[in-house]
């Protein structure tokens, strides 16, 4: 049952424009070397930081076609009916948006850091730090879409919301790439952890809530 | 406060008829009797319902048939009959967003139709059906009484169907 909402979400986002934050994510690494000039080592050391506040405004973009257009049109109420809790919802939309914004990210990660200068070992660490992140990120963001649902400016609202949420994984992710020592990624993989282990129960909440 | 005091009992092959002014709490008592509000005061007991309100819930880029498929796949049933019970077996390959209101609220009677749900909660089915449609509600109402189940449903005119109890909400 979980699988076909996943089934179902994904082939919203891919015929939904799943494409976009991927191009965004390129677009704002791009845009760096531009803001800061092209010394090589200047960008090497700003690279991972850059790299991470890419993924983080690209993890934007999606929110708004997360949850509201569900809600909107009844198919949130349908699967109440059909005794789906709110919080099984959340965890299928979580790994439905994962699928479609991790993996891309990944793949855009290696010419983003090509453009951000960084060598060899820091994109490999880099690759390591998205993927550990971009699930919480994922869940962040279905959370959000939740909490704000059915809002007047929601998608404004819900970035506001997001960022200050995602910053404690935002400082160990990109000091996961900067820095050769594992600590920085272990703080990572937890906060990561934390956030995807409470993620679907303040979107489940968040989905009654709705309903009333 | 939208009612209070209201105590309803619909046993198989029993359809109610809601009636009341605009805002008098029909589409509420739909939401309430499947569960998707919880009284203030009092207890809801009804067997698994399916709801058509004015929400379509179909997803709009997919044809029709693979739409109402999707339901049909999670409460086990199958859209076939539903689909030729409310002539849309010719728009199966339709995309949803391309249906005409008609059209649209005879998909959402369709997908309650292939629930396979014996309790029905219709919110106004009848808005925007043509006779021929309003006719074919009839058949597929009476169809389902026959085998046991029980509808519920709020409306401003007069419903097909057979016989409906009425029950008058803010008169």
């Amino acid at each position: 049952m979980i699988g076909r909402l996943i089934a179902r979400d994904v082939r919203r986002a891919l015929r939904g424009g799943a494409w976009l934050p991927v191009i965004f994510f390129l677009l704002v690494a791009a845009t760096v070397p531009f803001a800061v000039g092209p010394d090589v080592q200047v960008l090497a050391r700003i690279g991972g930081g850059a790299l991470w506040i890419a993924a983080l405004t690209a993890a934007l973009l999606p929110i708004e076609r997360l949850v509201e257009p569900d809600r909107a049109d009844g198919v949130l109420d349908q699967l109440c009916l059909r005794g789906i809790s709110g919080e099984e919802v959340a965890i299928a939309k979580i790994v439905a948006h994962w699928l479609t914004f991790g993996p891309p990210l990944l793949l855009a990660a290696v010419p983003g850091a090509a453009l951000l200068g960084l060598d060899e070992p820091a994109l490999i660490r880099a690759l390591i730090s998205l993927a550990v992140g971009t699930p919480a990120l994922a869940a962040l963001a279905v959370a959000v879409a939740s909490l704000t649902a059915g809002l007047r400016g929601g998608a404004a609202l819900g970035g506001l919301l997001l960022l200050p949420l995602a910053i404690p994984l935002l400082i160990f992710a990109a000091a996961a790439i900067g820095d050769a020592q594992a600590g920085a990624l272990k703080l990572e993989a937890a906060t990561a952890l934390f956030i995807l282990a409470g993620a679907p129960f303040v979107s489940g909440a968040a989905l009654r809530a709705l309903r009333t | 406060m939208l009612f209070e005091g209201l105590d309803l009992a619909l046993t198989a092959g029993e359809a109610l008829w809601v009636r009341g002014p605009n805002g008098a709490g029909k589409s509420s008592l739909l939401r309430l009797a499947c569960g998707l509000l919880k009284p203030a005061a009092g207890t809801v007991r009804a067997q698994a319902a399916a709801l058509a309100d004015h929400a379509l819930a179909l997803d709009r880029e997919q044809p029709l048939a693979s739409a109402l498929d999707w339901w049909a796949a999670l409460d086990g049933g199958s859209v076939a009959d539903a689909m030729a019970a409310f002539d849309l077996t010719h728009l199966a390959e339709v995309p949803v967003r391309m249906l005409s209101t008609g059209q649209e609220r005879r998909a959402a009677l369709a997908r309650v139709a292939a629930s396979g749900a014996s309790l029905w909660l219709l919110d106004e089915p009848v808005s925007g059906l043509d006779t021929r449609s309003v006719e074919l509600l009839g058949v597929a109402v009476t169809k389902h009484r026959k085998a046991g189940g029980a509808v519920v449903a709020a409306s401003h005119v007069p419903l097909p169907g057979g016989e409906w109890r009425i029950l008058e909400l803010g008169g």
